[in-house]
């Protein structure tokens, strides 16, 4: 059980290149934190620099109140669960979970106990004798997280653990991290570039932009603020549609502006706004938009219709309940409520928010 | 499997004919001769021949000279194989930490392999020849009593290291390709693991690259069985007093210069045998390579 701190963390490669620009963050005892970014915005260069598998160029890391900038990974503390999940592929099961912990003369017994609460955690007592090879990926997946709960460390790191699995199997991994670290309340640091497994797993959500923090917080309050036009597109999915004020299709939400000289982007999310069909009326707090539909995705539940603000401006969707049997080239109005929009800084990308 | 659709019916022969052809004439033809001639007892010019079944084989076998030639054989390729392997993993191992200039130190360690395996012994022999060698002279200096060209010990000891440091280039490549076709991530979970440099190497990288070693293990073997005639014949010639007369080297021994020439045949279908015997060992094992996947 520990607190991770980071400050003024940087990493600059040999040639010259800054991976990570000064991060500070401070994961508290016991929570989820989640980095989540596009790639190459550093965020496996974090985790690896907390692991101590990469040197740290500047700042310090503290796990427990300790600085173990200069310390070698056995010595942190930590057990980390790799994208590839990394199990010895010429050791059974068993010998993979048992490996750190012979390596650290763990008594027999004790090896023999963790090992056996850790199979029945995970549900892999009848593969321990198998090797890795004759697993399916989603086996080897939770052999990866019993060779990380054995250890008992003071912190679990995750390496983007879920991409190499199908779509389904991810979603149950995803619960049963989730479940496991309620459990267990092991602090945890987690990589992703995956906003929806972001979003579901983390208590702390980190988003990370070409090596600095954009924004942290908890996944609603990101989600309901985001603090830049970078983070309003990132979480979310469809991403944030966004309206430049000085631009083509804009006159209707002009009132909108914020105050201050700066040019502005509003935001809304394709989920507040509703189409206006069959007669629907238009409430007094919401504002009326013209798209021309240009296209129709049917997810099954719902469906987002995408159209072009008064046919030259900016693409938005939106949100439809259901099966919409629109055809592209169809004229439809939009109904988005008045206090369901951002306001960004055009140039600086930053949040505005209304005095 | 759908058959490759040719339209002419006899392209596909032509197109096999030249290999088929090189592999008659450079391999069947001979093998067919050395077979026939191992039953056959032939006087030194060549002018009467006669069938003798098996007793070529049966004055080989039990002949001491070529017992010991065996028991000489065995020594050279076992010492030979290792003394090419140990130092290639180690300069493998030492490739990948390289950070700069990777690709100038991989090349500098595969010349070696290119060279000829007489000029390599002509090489060893020139550093190591007591009257001229420049290694001789220093290590009679430290007070070595050494002449290869006396001791059988010392003469063995030379050509194994001629023979293993040409090789070790060749090795070196396998163990690089084997080192680097290991995950990253896996190093890096026994990092993690609490295992140091010397553990994680034993107990994770070694056992890796196990089927490598194996197949570089009857590779050099091979090598050491029949391709060190170059080597042995430029810093040696067998001797002194047959020390370093192997099995390949006999057989040139006794058909060309002896001019026992059903002998010599007798002796090189033996070694045929343990040749396809080596071969089919190989294959058994690189088809049950371990799949790590």
């Amino acid at each position: 059980m520990a607190a991770i701190e980071l400050s003024e963390v940087r990493k600059v490669y040999a040639g010259g290149v800054e991976a990570v620009k000064g991060v500070s963050l401070t994961i508290p005892d016991g929570a989820f934190c989640v980095l989540v970014g596009p790639s190459g915005c550093g965020k496996s260069t974090l985790l690896r620099m907390v692991a101590g598998l990469e040197s740290i160029s500047g700042g310090t890391v503290r796990i427990g109140g300790r600085v173990v900038n200069d310390l070698e990974p056995a010595s942190r503390d930590i057990a980390m669960v790799f994208q590839n999940y990394a199990l010895y592929p010429h050791m059974t099961v068993r010998q993979n979970l048992e490996y750190g912990l012979k390596n650290r003369r763990t008594p027999k017994e004790e090896i023999a106990r963790r090992v056996e609460e850790a199979a029945r955690i995970l549900e892999i007592g009848q593969y321990l004798d198998r090797r890795p090879g004759q697993l399916s990926g989603g086996q080897r997946q939770r052999v990866a997280m019993g060779r990380a709960i054995v250890r008992e460390p003071a912190a679990f790191l995750f390496d983007e653990p879920l991409s190499n699995l199908d779509a389904k199997l991810r979603v149950t991994m995803r619960a049963e991290i989730r479940r496991l670290q309620r459990r267990l309340k092991t602090t945890s640091l987690y990589v992703t570039h995956d906003q929806l497994e972001a979003m579901t797993l983390a208590d702390q959500l980190v988003v990370l932009n070409a090596g600095r923090i954009e924004q942290a917080g908890s996944p609603m309050a990101i989600y309901e603020k985001p603090a830049s036009l970078f983070v309003a597109t990132f979480i979310g999915s469809p991403a944030m549609n966004l309206v430049p004020l000085d631009g083509p299709g804009a006159s209707p939400l002009a009132t909108l502006a914020g105050p201050g000289k700066a040019k502005q982007t509003l935001g809304i999310r394709p989920e507040h706004m509703r189409l206006l069909e069959g007669g629907a009326g238009v409430r007094a707090d919401e504002i009326v938009l013209d798209l021309s539909v240009s296209g129709v995705e049917v997810v099954g539940a719902e469906s987002y219709v995408t159209g072009r603000l008064a046919n030259s401006g900016p693409e938005i969707a939106v949100r439809v309940p259901g099966y919409s049997h629109l055809e592209p080239g169809a004229s439809v109005k939009a109904a988005a409520p008045l206090g369901a929009f951002h306001r960004f800084d055009a140039e600086s990308g930053r949040r505005l928010e209304l005095a | 499997m759908p058959k490759a659709a040719f339209p002419n019916k006899i392209l596909p022969y032509l197109l096999l004919a030249p290999q088929v052809l090189v592999t008659l004439v450079f391999f069947y033809w001979p093998a067919s001769q050395a077979l026939y001639q191992s039953v056959l007892k032939e006087d030194a010019f060549g002018l009467k021949t006669e069938f003798v079944g098996l007793s070529n084989f049966s004055a080989i076998l039990s002949n001491p000279n070529y017992l010991s030639s065996l028991q000489t054989t065995l020594i050279f390729s076992v010492s030979t194989a290792l003394l090419a392997m140990a130092p290639a993993l180690l300069l493998a191992t030492a490739a990948e930490k390289v950070v700069r200039g990777k690709g100038f130190y991989r090349t500098l360690m595969i010349w070696p392999y290119a060279v000829a395996p007489a000029v390599a012994g002509l090489l060893w022999l020139f550093m190591f020849n007591p009257t001229m060698g420049t290694f001789a002279y220093m290590l009679r200096a430290y007070g070595v009593a050494w002449d290869p060209l006396l001791k059988g010990d010392q003469a063995m000891l030379l050509v194994v290291v001629a023979a293993a440091w040409k090789q070790i280039s060749y090795n070196f490549l396998f163990f690089v390709a084997a080192l680097q076709s290991i995950p990253r991530s896996l190093v890096e979970a026994a990092a993690i693991d609490g295992a140091g440099s010397t553990k994680r190497f034993w107990t994770i990288v070694f056992p890796l690259i196990a089927p490598t070693s194996f197949f570089l293990l009857v590779v050099n073997t091979v090598y050491a069985f029949f391709d060190t005639f170059g080597i042995i014949d430029a810093v040696t010639a067998g001797g002194p007093a047959r020390a370093t007369e192997t099995l390949v080297y006999k057989v040139y021994i006794d058909g060309f210069v002896n001019l026992d020439l059903g002998g010599s045949a007798a002796q090189s279908v033996i070694l045929m045998a343990i040749v396809i015997a080596l071969t089919a060992i190989q294959f058994r094992y690189v088809e049950r390579k371990v799949h790590y996947a």
